[in-house]
């Protein structure tokens, strides 16, 4: 690897104002990242803070009624701040404090990145500011309370289409104005090198006790390993320690929206080309002359045109697949999952289960599938309401 | 490397005025390029709109917002400077970032510069490290990259400069174009330190907008770089502009000459 390639994937596209921040991120991750100390410190926080382990649940019920694979769900949702956020959110603000910075900065789509950023600066007495795209402060108002709560300042983003790609370039945007004291703690596996890594190395938890809880419970791998794709990060988190075993499938359900066909989706692997954006060259949803294209997700953390470029790599070398997922599908899920096992999913991860209830039928009873639940749904109910023609208040 | 740009330092301090292309419309960008050759522009970098710019702050952003919202796109654009290019003979150069230029195909795009007249490219979003996406190409073509430094460059300047051709791009401040009262940052010890590598001509840019800036920046280096204040003007005057910004450009020229 070098810059941060993953084949042609990755790079660091940025402005050169970033450039010395950028290389001081990575040479400081570099060094904390084998320093045992540093290490314990996150260790302990993920235990004893976080509550990791996750648990590895098995859906009884679901295997049942759908009849074919086993389905195991691994409950990220149970961590603190009720995604797995927090993971990427400890070790990067843990990092900022050992580097000197007294400030960090964060986009978020949905809110659950924005969140645990803003635990985690209230944790280790951080200043923490929080840039949310206004269509998504409107729809995730709750969240943005709740950020408030923990002391964040949240800054709604008006530019472009006011969703989670224009949090991030007002993020980096913001990161060019006040680089000295400050740490972009960037929340999916997207980004200039290092972050593509640095993300993935602090989510690659999940997949390593997903693969120990599974070996303790069956002793076996699974067949696959389900994941909703914004950007990716809790999809890499379960893949990466798989990505080896080759007899694991991997698939990544991106956010189909009112469907490909239609303008209205966020599908970059689907529909995407190769581009250069928010510092990686990877997968986006673009037009012929570059502009990148104004997509649509019924989940706001979904709702972003590119993806990671480990992702883009892991696609052209097939080893993992990403599939598309309306939000008609997304939805069904989300009230199935409620409804069978009363555990009520994010939207994002309502993705995921969607396509597990697709192929599970389809597959022996003896396979086993492991869908990646990244967040809970407690966020998307009044969402979920509207959808479904209620007007609820919260 | 394009000749012409050289030749826009040749004759005393430069005053480079950037527009974004498209912007009211194609027709006021292309009377604008003659315009403002006429009110004594050195140079001119237009703006190839893109969705997303992540270096822009709000005046220029939004002028992306209305020049693509107003239909320009790549194409349309590449003919509107071949048509003024019948009469403008001062150096050009686009601003754009990386991925327009990429999604575009770089061959394509750089065979499209020469014929359409322009002789640059400032990417900024394409540091030195990840140069190599477009060099080869332009040194087929002949189409220079215009380096940029920063405030935070530091030890990174004397590597750019090396490398660098045609001019530096000298980012005063911080944060992203706009216009600034203030300008805080030791602008001299940064050319200074090109100075000691190169001698490719070194031109300010970012939060410059009165002829006093203009005049102190031009003082320390070999030109001043205006965007945001001549954006603003096309914003205010729309299709009535042209006069406006070229007496804005005159005004500024005259101040960069006195530095």
């Amino acid at each position: 690897m070098n810059n941060g390639k993953f084949g042609i994937f990755g790079g660091q596209y940025v402005p050169e104002t970033l450039m010395t921040a950028v290389h001081e991120v990575e040479q400081a991750y570099e060094k904390y990242k084998a320093d045992p100390e540093f290490q314990a410190e996150l260790d302990d926080l993920l235990k004893n803070y976080a509550g990791r382990p996750s648990l590895l649940y098995y859906a009884e019920k679901m295997t049942k009624d759908l009849n074919g694979a086993k389905i195991y769900i691994k409950r990220e949702d149970l961590n603190h701040t009720g995604s797995h956020k927090i993971n990427n959110v400890l070790g990067q603000v843990l990092l900022a404090k050992k580097m000197g910075k007294t400030r960090v900065i964060a986009e978020t789509g949905a809110g659950q990145h924005g969140v645990a950023t803003a635990t985690a600066a209230a944790l280790m007495d951080m200043e923490c500011e929080i840039f949310m795209g206004k269509e998504d402060t409107d729809r995730q108002a709750l969240n943005v309370f709740r950020m408030e709560l923990l002391g964040a300042k949240v800054h709604a983003v008006t530019s472009g289409t006011m969703t989670l790609k224009d949090a991030v370039n007002e993020t980096m945007r913001e990161w060019t104005r006040r680089v000295d004291d400050t740490f972009y703690v960037l929340g999916s596996v997207m980004g200039p090198h290092p972050y593509p890594v640095i993300v993935r190395d602090f989510q690659k938890i999940v997949g390593e006790e997903i693969k120990e809880q599974l070996m303790e419970r069956e002793g076996r791998l699974p067949d696959a390993v389900l994941a909703c794709v914004g950007g990716g990060s809790n999809a890499m988190g379960a893949f990466y320690e798989f990505i080896p075993e080759v007899s694991v499938k991997l698939i990544g359900c991106e956010a189909a929206g009112l469907g490909v066909d239609t303008a209205q989706h966020a599908a970059a692997v689907e529909k995407g080309s190769v581009g250069v954006f928010h510092g990686m060259k990877s997968l986006f949803c673009q037009d012929q002359d570059g502009q990148i294209a104004p997509v649509y997700s019924i989940s706001a953390g979904l709702d972003y045109p590119g993806i990671g470029p480990e992702h883009a790599y892991l696609a052209e070398t097939g080893r993992a697949s990403y599939v598309p997922v309306t939000d008609e599908e997304a939805v069904e899920a989300f009230e199935y999952l409620s409804r069978m096992e009363g555990i009520i999913p994010a939207l994002e991860s309502a993705h995921a289960v969607a396509y597990a209830k697709k192929i599970a039928p389809e597959m022996g009873k003896d396979q086993i599938i492991v869908v990646n639940l990244s967040g809970r749904g407690d966020k998307d109910v009044a969402a979920i309401a509207r959808y479904r023609g209620v007007e609820i208040y919260e | 490397m394009s000749d012409r740009i050289a030749r826009a330092f040749d004759h005393g301090k430069a005053f480079i005025p950037f527009i974004t292309g498209g912007d009211t419309s194609l027709e006021v960008t292309r009377q604008l390029l003659i315009a403002m050759e006429e009110a004594g522009a050195d140079l001119v970098e237009i703006g190839l709109p893109f969705s997303d710019p992540i270096a822009e702050g709000v005046v220029i952003q939004q002028a992306n917002e209305r020049a693509l919202a107003a239909g320009c796109t790549t194409d349309k654009l590449f003919d509107v400077v071949k048509e003024a290019r019948k009469t403008v003979e001062i150096p050009l150069v686009f601003l754009t970032y990386i991925n327009p230029i990429f999604t575009y195909g770089k061959e394509k795009f750089m065979k499209r510069c020469v014929e359409c007249g322009i002789d640059g490219l400032i990417v900024p979003d394409l540091p030195l490290e990840e140069k190599g996406e477009i060099q080869q190409v332009c040194r087929e073509y002949g189409v220079s990259i215009i380096s940029l430094i920063a405030p935070t460059s530091k030890e990174r300047i004397k590597a750019i400069a090396q490398e660098a051709e045609g001019f530096i791009y000298v980012i005063s401040s911080l944060g992203v174009t706009g216009v600034r009262k203030e300008i805080t940052t030791d602008v001299a010890e940064m050319t200074d330190m090109v100075r000691q590598v190169t001698d490719v001509p070194c031109a300010v840019g970012f939060g410059i907008s009165t002829p006093e800036q203009a005049e102190y920046m031009a003082s320390v280096s070999d030109g001043a770089i205006v965007g945001s204040a001549i954006v603003r003007l096309v914003e205010q005057y729309g299709e009535e502009c042209v006069p406006v910004v070229a007496d804005y450009v005159r005004k500024m020229k005259g101040a960069v000459e006195r530095a």
